[in-house]
């Protein structure tokens, strides 16, 4: 494992009931990489990228983020890290619907106490560089599925996270929407340094990655090894 | 595909040089292979032999690059046809991945790493493709899609096989 690593699993083991998501799943992710996470649909990839992000945590294994063990912190220290250090990105944006597409991309600064027009500012900035500037005063429900995944986007990546975890970001997009949503949140990842986790069943998308990671029957494979 | 066709199609538009003709070939078509300067003369000359193409005017002085060529009615004619003539799909039954992966479960040797690695090396291509594509121009972007989608069509497969795996080494080992 690479020495630098930012955020590393180490032998991830979890079962839901009776069945195991996970058996044995290591990944380790350096800054500013953008990282795909593939395999077939029940592999685990899912569970993984919720293990790191400290949302789930393993039965055994450790995550270590920045050296320090996620797996041992109190469920208040890891939502402050995961409120402070990572953006999330899911399939469906998630946004909030009475709310419009600036008030959602400013609400994580609002959440961190980051005064109203400051934090609309840097939001508009956001909405600028994921190219839906037009849609700032629109509510979510106002606008296509491929703006809205882009507003979810600048939502990420508008607390400056050093980690981005995007589950199946453009699974709900056309290819042409798709690829857009995904040369822009890689890019902006690679300006910022920001290191990107993403979990995709879709070739396409994954080629804007750094590398591939492919999950199988819950254990991890890196291609790069086997090549 | 056809170079003849092309020419044909590049000189209905206007009528060039040979070298003009290549380097228009090259820059539209060509992506990173080039035409050789044999190619391009052997190509004229045989449409000049089958009435296709004529030299339109020769500038003073010695050698072919100096003709300049134009199409001919019968040239129009075959463009024409060619390009309404829909290519034939290619059915790609012939697999040398098909053929590794029996080869390897009658062999005894891991199917699954051999199909692991190709699709590393699909993958690092793919890669490749869709950094060209995010600098490059819309006729770079439509190329590099072009190829993307039959690379991913491949995945599709290796996916799919890799999901199979025992249900196949249990047909070849009958």
């Amino acid at each position: 494992m690479s020495a630098d690593a930012l955020l590393v699993a180490e032998d991830l083991h979890r079962r839901f009931g009776p069945t195991p998501a996970l058996a044995g799943a290591s990944l380790a992710v350096a800054a500013g990489e953008v990282v795909a996470v593939m395999g077939p649909s029940g592999s685990g990839k899912s569970t993984l990228l919720h293990c790191l992000a400290g949302i789930v945590p393993p039965d055994t294994g450790r995550v270590r983020y920045r050296g320090a063990d996620l797996t041992a912190m109190s469920d208040t220290e890891r939502s402050a890290l995961r409120r402070r250090e990572f953006g999330f990105v899911f399939q469906f944006g998630q946004l909030v619907p009475e709310l419009t597409c600036l008030e959602n991309v400013a609400l994580p600064l609002r959440l961190e106490r980051v005064a109203r027009r400051a934090a609309e500012r840097r939001a508009r900035e956001w909405l600028d560089r994921l190219e839906v500037a037009d849609v700032a005063g629109k509510r979510p429900g106002e606008v296509s599925g491929g703006q809205g995944q882009r507003v979810a986007v600048a939502r990420a990546l508008v607390t400056g996270p050093r980690v981005v975890f995007a589950d199946e970001p453009t699974g709900a997009l056309d290819s042409l929407n798709g690829e857009r949503v995904m040369r822009l949140l890689a890019g902006a990842a690679r300006e910022t340094g920001a290191a990107v986790l993403l979990v995709t069943h879709e070739t396409r998308v994954a080629a804007y990655s750094d590398r591939e990671v492919v999950v199988r029957d819950g254990r991890t494979r890196s291609l790069e090894q086997v090549a | 595909m056809s170079i003849g066709h092309t020419f044909l199609g590049l000189l209905q538009a206007s009528p060039r040089h040979g070298y003009d003709l290549k380097r228009a070939y090259d820059e539209r078509f060509g992506q990173a292979r080039p035409l050789a300067y044999g190619q391009v003369y052997a190509t004229l000359s045989r449409l000049l032999r089958n009435g296709l193409v004529e030299v339109d005017s020769v500038e003073p002085g010695e050698g072919p690059e100096r003709k300049r060529y134009a199409i001919t009615e019968a040239g129009v004619t075959d463009v024409a046809r060619w390009l309404a003539q829909p290519e034939k799909p290619e059915p790609y039954l012939h697999s040398v991945l098909y053929t590794k992966v029996v080869l390897a479960l009658l062999t005894g040797r891991p199917a699954a790493d051999l199909l692991d690695v190709q699709r590393a090396e699909h993958l690092r291509l793919m890669r490749e493709l869709t950094r060209r594509k995010t600098d490059g121009d819309l006729a770079d972007q439509l190329v590099c899609d072009h190829a993307l989608f039959h690379l991913e069509a491949d995945l599709r497969w290796l996916e799919l096989t890799a999901s199979r795996l025992d249900q196949l080494a249990r047909e070849v080992g009958r």
